[in-house]
């Protein structure tokens, strides 16, 4: 059997994630060294917990999560805070150094580097709606049916491909991605608030 | 440019979480380079990872199961690699258009920046190889399941039918086709797993070329396909 993913109850408030975002957005521009280590402190835990997660031994996922934390400082001119909370950016930077390195090749990357949008001015109304978003969707997480829950978690957590899904859970390949299409469908309806949190579902 | 066919939301899902093959995260990157509604979409399923990513394990955590620790050591070394690096706020972002790779040389518009880094910028300067009259193919790299291969396929000819054991998807660069799903046209992509067999067929009057990546190999459903699988590696 495979583990149905582990969400915690008592997340963090929106004020706190909005705060991180907001850091990091102020880091960006001043580098300012003491930013950096509040940030450290509180993402490269998640950050390790993660490529953990994904199958990588402890002492490589040590490796990755620093060269990640790295890249939040060498690539912080390029977060977007109108676009995304730090945790989501984050999220991105630890998922392609680990793929990176498990694969040995670069995963493809559509070119965010190229968009001009990426040098808006994020108002602080903007920091505060991603980071709201992030609080929703970790609420909708642990609300999904156990069968939708669980393809979500061996996707991300596992970085299994639908046919190894399929073949682990002994369903059919339609069957995986009617799941994941439900799951995925579910938490973006949350995510746009189209949906209230705490009902029947 | 005008998009009618996007990708699903399962294919989209699992290409931000890094679960898909490197083939079919190819395909999806590129037409996510040209893609407004399928990158606004890409945004909001980054948003459930950084969720997720929230929820890992909390700084304050006294759950002990929960808790993952970083080396103590690390942090000073991090710092200590700081302070050799430069620090640099690149202007490139600033510079360039946001259209893929448009200023290099030889783009011809047709190649999505990801794919570009495999290719190069033209689609006519790729080392097309001869699988039959009028079809040629170019292996963008080896897979070790499935397959990442270009293919161009001459006016009024017809891909054998066949059907996928595992997911097919095709990013249309050039030209179009149509067959049971419906009709393809530069920009668009098509989505396919097991559930579908088909036989497309090239309806414009120029060549398509078109990128396709699977996770595991066709099947041929004609004994002509099931001759030449072998031979072509479909
Ligand atoms: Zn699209």
């Amino acid at each position: 059997m495979v583990n149905v993913v582990p969400i915690r109850k008592n997340s963090m408030t929106a004020n706190q994630s909005k705060a991180w975002s907001a850091m990091l957005a102020e880091m960006a521009v001043t580098k300012d060294k003491s930013l950096y280590i509040q940030l450290y402190q509180h993402f490269a835990p998640k950050v390790k917990a993660y490529i953990i997660r994904l199958g990588v031994m402890e002492a490589t996922a040590e490796e990755l999560t620093q060269e990640a934390m790295l890249n939040m400082w060498r690539k912080s001119h390029l977060f977007q805070p109108n676009k995304s909370a730090a945790s989501t950016w984050l999220f991105t930077l630890a998922r392609n150094q680990s793929i990176d390195w498990m694969r040995k090749q670069k995963y493809p990357e559509y070119s965010l580097d190229n968009m001009q949008d990426r040098l808006e001015e994020a108002s602080d109304a903007d920091i505060g709606e991603q980071t709201v978003q992030s609080e929703r969707i970790a609420q909708a997480i642990s609300q999904l049916p156990e069968n939708q829950a669980q393809v979500i978690y061996m996707s991300f957590y596992e970085g299994r491909s639908h046919s190894e899904i399929a073949d682990r859970l002994m369903i059919p390949l339609g069957s995986v991605k009617s799941r994941i299409r439900l799951a995925a469908e579910k938490l973006k309806l949350t995510l746009r608030g189209e949906i209230s949190l705490g009902g029947e579902q | 440019m005008n998009i009618n066919h996007h990708l699903d939301e399962a294919t989209l899902f699992s290409y931000v979480a890094g679960s898909l093959s490197q083939g079919m995260a190819l395909v999806v990157a590129s037409h996510i380079s040209i893609c407004d509604s399928c990158r606004e979409r890409v945004f909001e399923t980054e948003a459930i990872g950084g969720a997720l990513l929230n929820e890992m394990v909390s700084d304050n955590s006294s759950d002990s199961s929960a808790s993952v620790k970083v080396d103590e050591t690390a942090l000073e070394q991090v710092l200590a690699c700081l302070d050799e690096e430069e620090p640099t706020i690149s202007l490139d972002s600033s510079l360039s258009d946001g259209e893929p790779d448009a200023c290099s040389p030889g783009n011809t518009g047709e190649v999505p920046a990801p794919l570009s880094d495999y290719i190069g910028g033209s689609l006519d300067a790729v080392q097309w190889k001869r699988l039959s009259p009028g079809f040629y193919y170019f292996d963008v790299f080896k897979e070790q399941r499935g397959i990442c291969r270009l293919l161009k396929v001459a006016p009024g000819k017809s891909i054998l039918p066949h059907g996928h054991h595992g997911n097919e998807l095709t990013l249309l660069l050039r030209g179009s086709y149509a067959d049971e799903v419906g009709r393809f046209a530069q920009g668009d992509v098509a989505d396919l797993d097991d559930q579908i067999e088909h036989q497309p067929l090239v309806d414009g009057n120029e060549d398509c070329i078109c990128l396709v990546a699977t996770d595991s190999p066709l099947r041929f459903t004609t004994l002509l396909g099931k001759v030449i699988q072998p031979i072509t590696r479909f």
